[in-house]
């Protein structure tokens, strides 16, 4: 019985393959563009968890400066005569041309097992990695591109290390980071001889600090992450509207069918269970295409995001995926839960569907008409928590919790909407065509309803997301402009040829501007510390977005700081709240700044208090004030006079178009995803049409038969999608520009401590509804096609009962 | 002469193989005649009516209403006939589910632009129709449902009504009611009426009865 009800049930899709279809690639789709999400989301985290395994940051409990900086080995030396068992790392930039490599200094005769990677401890033998010039290991990448690269020690690739890393001795270190006697912190071994005199004692400038859970740059990452993780989510709601309306009309097509089986004899709950089945085994077979697809975008937008999480967080992520079972595994049963969740509404009504019940064929219809009432409810509700959530929402989960309430919000009151709006056009009707049109349209609402739904969402995001790029970008463009006021930007190559460099500009230009900082925990998170000259450029330029009377005098006294707007927002400081600079000094805040684009909080202080405070703080960087037309002058004789590789000095438009280069690839991904999220739209709509369409001919048949071409039938239904097409697009601009809100005033806030001015850019929604128009028109155009060709003999049907 | 078919044929393909349904058949009906086409089934009755509609071309012969020959016409000629000079019934009533009952009545009429309101309320009052006239069709039972459709195809007083097994989803007592009212308003509107039926003692109620058996008229 069992063989002969699932052969059964099966047969129906055979005879209906495109519905079999519409729900493979809707739940492959669903799948893939989640799992391709998670897979570059883990990609990254893996690498995050090995970059900071490799700098001992997670395992072991590590000694460092109060203030985060260097400071001289002496103190390790002290602490090792002490009993300390502990080993010394210097950790820095180190500059080749446009490319940053981050030297990873250690002493493998001192370091406890696992703090430093094996490859460097064993192998190659300690001799040839601590004897000058030294060994340096890096990624094979990383290798293969420093070639020819000098001044760095003999490289060698090692399979493991992290792209941009280069581990060596930390004498070597020393040297080619010219700190000779600097430490940047030191590993604590588990194990400790007892009786050790404490470390106050011997380092009180020291402080001990505990393993770390998580490391910093997964901090900083993490809101990029949540983003990513929002859309995938998105896309995999989109796919399941898809397979929740192939799903639903596949179960409504077989109630006839149901009803004889039952009649026949099949228990209710082996049909019930063999459905299940049914379902499981497509979810199955569909998962796995769709794993596979989304290893296929994984693959092909990872390149974009590690680029991406290097230029804005300088994270290291390889550009090759590598995945492990359980993401496998987990993909599948993605799929499985998808099409569970897809399928239990459907499952449900067999399980209540009496014996007796009359196979309607509109019985679906109505049931999801009566079910509209109840859907608008819901929406209410949710509606009402969205607003809730954006007056009293802070965090970054509540902001998420925002968008998504909103959206399924939307979402669930379209078909309501859309059925008054119909309504409306149907009293309003003049003529019996007009009266049917809109009548008949508002009939197949129920049907349509989840491909609308899903097309809402992907315009209403397409609007949002747009919206809060184009904003960013238009903010981004002029406030690069106020910030980037020098006309050239050098960097020296040591101390002594910066301090040359300086002397030998001071005639020549109009000014030198230190750009000098320091790394350090500001309000508990990595942040950055700046020395700014006393003025005009930045009196005159920079883009405040609020000060003190008197600000910039305190600042040049060394009496306050400026911070930005992140650190405002991180740490709740306004001007007249005292900053904790690292080391411990504190001065009053002055003012804030906006600094689009960086995850860090930064503050200001006068530079010569920099120089005060952090002796230590590299000198090399500058901003040359000079007369423009004199600039690529200026700038040739530089790299001329000093031997400067041309990187080194770059002018304002060349820093511009990096920093645009950056902030575009930062939104590569998210636009990719834009996309594929509409793509899966409008396949939803065309399944939708496609399916209807076979269902349709009932409802056309007698029109036909009264005196309509079937061309005219076929032009009426290409109207309809593209009419309800542009009623959705307009239905989801005001979401879409909620949406932009919310992005832009809480979860922007909450994720990178910035907040944008919002923009409006109606020449992109006319872009978009035209995008919507023809991604109705063409979903129909098949359809309408088919009808227009559709043999009488196959209309006469209907009145024979052949169908 | 209203209607006139003259030796049409018709086949159809069916898993390879041509099969003729009849062949060289030739009838007529005149404005006020009521005639009726009953045959087994399978011999083509709601073909040959299909044919008569308009709704499907022969493969040869000719079909003529008010002396204009369908087979000359397109699609959209044809279509325009059909809703202003013919009123269909069929058997499984295949009102517009969208449309409430007083839409349905006045759909072709209206599309034809032939709506007579005092018509149309004539006959909702005469088919018993008023009190539904708000309903859908889904609302209706089958009797209620084969009224509205005698309703829509005469709303607009056409010249030929095609009736296809009007009573055949009703009991007997339902159908001879709709029979009653089919016959009595096509009386009174004067046109013609070729109705395919099984039921022999619904077709000895018409003026003429033709049989369709052997792929040829009898």
């Amino acid at each position: 019985m069992v063989r002969a009800t699932l052969a059964a049930l099966m047969a129906h899709w055979w005879r209906h393959p495109l519905q079999l279809v519409s729900l493979a690639v809707g739940l492959a789709l669903a799948t893939a563009l989640w799992s391709g999400v998670q897979a570059i989301n883990g990609q990254a985290r893996d690498s995050y968890d090995r970059a900071a395994q490799l700098l001992g940051q997670n395992r072991f409990a590590r000694i460092e400066a109060a203030d985060g900086q260097r400071f001289g080995q002496a103190r390790y030396i002290a602490l090792r005569r002490a009993g300390w068992q502990v080993s010394p790392v210097l950790e820095g930039t180190w500059r080749d041309g446009d490319r940053r490599l981050r030297i990873l200094g250690v002493d493998p005769v001192t370091a406890p097992p696992g703090a430093v990677p094996q490859t460097v401890t064993g192998g190659a033998g300690l001799r040839p990695f601590i004897t000058p010039p030294g060994l340096a290991f890096a990624a094979p990448e990383t290798a293969a591109a420093l070639e020819p690269a000098t001044g760095l020690p003999e490289l060698r690739a090692t399979a493991g290390l992290l792209p941009g890393v280069l581990v060596m001795d930390i004498g070597i270190a020393q040297n080619l980071l010219s700190a000779p006697g600097a430490v940047s912190r030191l590993i604590v071994a588990p194990e400790q001889p007892m009786g050790r005199p404490p470390l106050a004692e011997i380092a009180p400038d020291l402080v001990q600090r505990a393993p770390q859970a998580r490391a910093d740059i997964s901090r900083l990452t993490d809101s990029f992450h949540l983003n990513l993780t929002a859309f995938g989510l998105l896309s995999f709601a989109v796919g399941l509207f898809i397979v929740h309306s192939a799903v639903g009309l596949a179960f409504e097509q077989r109630r006839t069918m149901f009803r004889t089986l039952r009649a026949i004899g099949v228990p209710l709950a082996v049909l019930t269970a063999l459905l299940a089945v049914e379902m499981l085994m497509l979810a199955l077979f569909a998962g796995l295409a769709g794993v596979a697809l989304g290893y296929g975008i994984a693959a092909a937008l990872l390149p974009d995001v590690a680029a991406t999480l290097r230029g804005l967080y300088g994270a290291a992520v390889p550009g090759t995926l590598n995945l492990s079972p359980g993401w496998w595994l987990g993909g599948l049963a993605v799929a499985l839960v998808g099409a569970t969740a897809a399928s239990a509404q459907s499952l449900w009504r067999v399980w209540r569907m009496p014996l007796l019940a009359p196979a309607q064929p509109r019985a679906w219809a109505r049931a999801s008409a009566r079910s509209m009432v109840a859907q608008t409810g819901i929406a209410a509700g949710l509606a009402l928590a969205a607003v809730a959530l954006a007056m009293w929402g802070q965090s970054l989960v509540a902001g998420f919790a925002l968008l998504g309430a909103m959206l399924l919000a939307a979402a669930l009151a379209l078909p309501g909407v859309l059925s008054a709006l119909l309504g409306m056009a149907e009293r309003a009707a003049r003529g019996p065509l007009a009266l049917w049109f809109w009548a008949d349209t508002r009939q197949q609402l129920p049907g349509l309803s989840l491909a609308l739904m899903a097309l809402l969402l992907a315009l209403a995001a397409n609007v949002g997301v747009g919206t809060m790029v184009a904003s960013f970008r238009l903010t981004f463009t002029g406030w690069l402009d106020q910030r980037l006021a020098s006309e050239l930007y050098v960097t020296a190559e040591n101390e002594a040829q910066a301090a040359r460099l300086r002397e030998w500009l001071a005639p020549r230009s109009n000014a030198v501007l230190p750009i000098w900082s320091i790394e350090g925990s500001l309000a508990g998170a990595p942040g950055a510390v700046f020395g700014v000259a006393d003025h005009a450029t930045y009196r005159d330029n920079w883009p405040m977005l609020r000060m003190q009377p008197g600000g910039w005098d305190r600042v040049a006294r060394g009496e306050a700081a400026l911070i930005n707007e992140q650190l405002m927002r991180q740490a709740g400081l306004v001007p007249g709240d005292m900053l904790r600079l690292p080391g411990g000094h504190t001065l009053p805040v002055a003012g804030v700044y906006s600094d689009y684009g960086n995850p860090r909080g930064e503050a200001m202080i006068g530079v010569d208090l920099l120089t005060t405070l952090y002796p230590q703080v590299p000198r090399l960087r500058h901003a040359i004030r000079a007369d423009p037309a004199q600039a690529v002058a200026l700038a040739r004789s530089l790299v001329e006079e000093f031997g400067l590789p041309p990187d080194n000095v770059t002018d304002q438009a060349r820093i511009k178009a990096l920093s645009l280069g950056i902030f575009e690839q930062t939104f590569t991904v998210t636009a990719a995803l834009n996309v594929l999220t509409m793509g899966v739209a409008g396949f939803a709509m065309l399944m939708s049409l496609l399916t209807l369409s076979t269902m349709r001919l009932p409802q056309l048949a007698p029109v036909w038969a009264l005196g309509l071409t079937r061309a005219r039938l076929a032009r009426l239904e290409l109207v309809r999608a593209v009419m309800l097409a542009a009623l959705t697009m307009l239905l989801a601009l005001p979401v879409g520009l909620l949406l932009a809100w919310a992005l832009l005033a809480v979860v922007n806030v909450a994720a990178f401590g910035w907040r944008l001015p919002m923009h409006l850019f109606p020449a992109d929604w006319a872009r978009l509804t035209a995008l919507a128009l023809l991604a109705g028109g063409t979903a129909a155009a098949w359809p309408a096609w088919r009808l227009a060709r559709t043999a009488p003999a196959d209309l006469l049907k209907v009145f024979a009962h052949e169908r | 002469m209203l209607l006139e078919v003259r030796d049409i044929t018709k086949g159809y393909d069916s898993g390879g193989e041509h099969v003729q349904v009849f062949a060289g058949v030739s009838l007529s009906v005149n404005a006020g005649e009521a005639v009726a086409l009953t045959g087994e089934s399978g011999s083509g009755k709601s073909t040959l009516l299909h044919l008569c509609a308009g709704l499907e071309r022969p493969d040869a012969g000719q079909v003529a209403l008010d002396g204009q020959t369908l087979g000359d016409m397109g699609d959209g000629a044809r279509a325009r006939l059909r809703r202003a000079r013919i009123g269909l019934v069929f058997q499984q009533f295949n009102l517009i589910p969208s449309l409430p009952v007083a839409a349905n009545l006045r759909f072709q009429a209206q599309l034809a632009g032939r709506e007579n309101v005092t018509w149309t309320d004539t006959l909702a009052a005469r088919l018993g129709l008023v009190p539904l006239l708000g309903r859908y069709p889904e609302q209706l039972s089958g009797g209620q449902q084969q009224r509205v459709a005698i309703g829509r195809a005469l709303a607009g007083r056409p010249g030929l009504i095609l009736a296809d097994e009007p009573t055949g989803n009703l009991d007997e007592a339902t159908g001879d009611a709709v029979m009653d009212l089919l016959l009595g308003l096509v009386g009174e509107t004067g046109a013609g009426l070729l109705m395919v039926t099984h039921s022999a003692r619904l077709a000895a109620r018409l003026d003429r009865r033709l049989h369709l058996s052997g792929g040829g008229l009898c």
